[in-house]
C-alpha cells in the first residue's frame, strides 16, 4: 500500500480540525470546517467512496457552510468571538488518552480492502452478485439505497423534512 | 442578509451563467446515479444549492427567488413521491416500495424496478431541494429580524 496521498492528506485534515478548534473568530472557524470537509472528501475519493465523497463535498462543504453562515448573519456581531476558558486538567489528561485507547482499539478493526473480513464475505458478495439482477441498477450503492433499504431511505426522507419544519417553526415565529 | 441583491455586477454575471450550469450537473448527477456516483441525495442538495446562490445574489425581490420563495412552500411534495410510489406497490399487491409490483400497467417486472428506484430518486432530491431553501428562508428572516433591532 502507498502512503504518497494519504499521509498529506491526513496532515491537512489534521491541521484545518485544529485550526477550526482554536481560531478567534466563529466566522473563519466556519470556513476552515468547510475545507475540512473538502479534505475529507478527498479522504474518500481516494479510499474508493466516490458516492460518500460526492455528498461529503456538497453537503459537508456547501450547504453546511451556507446555513453556518447565514446564522452567524443572523446573531450579534459580538458573539461571533470566542471567549475561551483555558481547559480543566481531567480534559487536557483524560482526552489523549482516550484518543490512545481508541488507536489501540482500531488495532483490531480488518485492514482496508481485507478480503477475508466478515464485510467482504457475506455482505458484499451478495450485493455485487445479486443487485443487478434483482434490481436493474448497474450502480450497487444506489440499488442498496434504494431498492433493499428503500424503508431506512424513506425514514431519512422524513428526517430531512422533519429538520425543515422545526426550522420553519422555529425560526418564523414572529412573521405572518 | 437578503435584503438586497448582491452590489457586484461581476458577481450577478457569474451567477447568473453559474446557476443553469449547477442545475444541469445537479439533473445529470441525479438521472446518472444508477449507472455511476451521485443519486437523489446528491442531486436534490445541488439543485438546493443553485436556487440558494440565486436568492442570495439576485435579492429578494428578484423573480427567481419569488419563484424559489413559492417551491420553498411545497415542502413535503417530494415525501409524498416517494411514499405514493410505496403505496402504488401496495395497490399492485407487494410489499411497501417492493418495485416489482409497481403499479402502472403495461410494464415488464425489470422495468418496474428501473422506473422504481428512479422515481423515489427523483422523490428524495425534490425533497431535499426544497428543504434546503425553506430552511435558508428561515435563516434569513430570522437573520432579518437580528437588523431590525441593531
Amino acid at each position: 500500500m502507498t502512503y504518497s496521498f494519504e499521509l498529506p492528506l491526513l496532515v491537512l485534515l489534521i491541521l484545518t480540525a485544529g485550526g477550526a478548534i482554536v481560531v478567534k473568530d466563529l466566522l473563519s472557524s466556519v470556513l476552515i470546517l468547510g475545507s475540512y470537509s473538502f479534505f475529507l472528501a478527498l479522504v474518500w475519493a481516494w479510499l474508493g467512496a466516490v458516492d460518500v465523497a460526492f455528498v461529503e463535498a456538497v453537503v459537508g462543504a456547501g450547504l453546511a457552510t451556507v446555513f453556518f453562515v447565514l446564522t452567524l448573519f443572523g446573531i450579534d456581531p459580538r458573539d461571533t468571538l470566542i471567549r475561551r476558558t483555558p481547559p480543566p486538567i481531567a480534559a487536557v489528561v483524560g482526552l489523549p488518552l482516550l484518543g490512545l485507547l481508541l488507536l489501540y482499539a482500531a488495532n483490531d478493526l480488518a485492514a482496508f480492502g481485507d478480503p477475508g473480513s466478515p464485510a467482504s464475505t457475506h455482505l458484499s458478495p451478495f450485493y455485487l452478485e445479486n443487485s443487478l439482477a434483482d434490481t436493474q441498477t448497474p450502480n450497487v450503492v444506489t440499488a442498496v439505497l434504494m431498492d433493499y433499504r428503500a424503508l431506512d431511505t424513506l425514514m431519512e426522507t422524513v428526517v430531512i423534512y422533519t429538520a425543515g419544519i422545526a426550522c420553519w417553526l422555529l425560526l418564523r415565529r414572529n412573521t405572518t | 442578509m437578503i435584503e438586497s441583491r448582491h452590489d457586484s455586477v461581476i458577481v450577478r454575471y457569474m451567477s447568473g451563467m453559474l446557476i443553469p450550469l449547477v442545475q444541469i450537473f445537479a439533473l445529470y448527477i441525479l438521472f446518472f446515479g444508477q449507472y455511476g456516483p451521485g443519486g437523489g441525495f446528491v442531486g436534490g442538495v445541488m439543485l438546493g444549492t443553485s436556487l440558494i446562490l440565486g436568492i442570495l445574489v439576485f435579492g429578494p425581490t428578484d423573480p427567481l427567488t419569488m419563484v424559489t420563495k413559492r417551491i420553498a412552500e411545497a415542502d413535503g411534495v417530494g415525501l409524498i413521491i416517494f411514499a405514493a410510489v410505496g403505496g402504488l406497490c401496495l395497490i399492485g399487491g407487494g410489499q411497501f416500495l417492493n418495485y416489482a409490483e409497481l403499479e402502472i400497467p403495461g410494464l415488464a417486472a425489470p422495468s418496474r424496478r428501473y422506473l422504481g428506484i428512479l422515481l423515489t430518486q427523483i422523490g428524495v432530491a425534490v425533497d431535499i431541494a426544497v428543504t434546503a431553501v425553506s430552511i435558508v428562508f428561515s435563516l434569513s428572516v430570522m437573520s432579518g429580524n437580528g437588523d431590525s433591532r441593531g
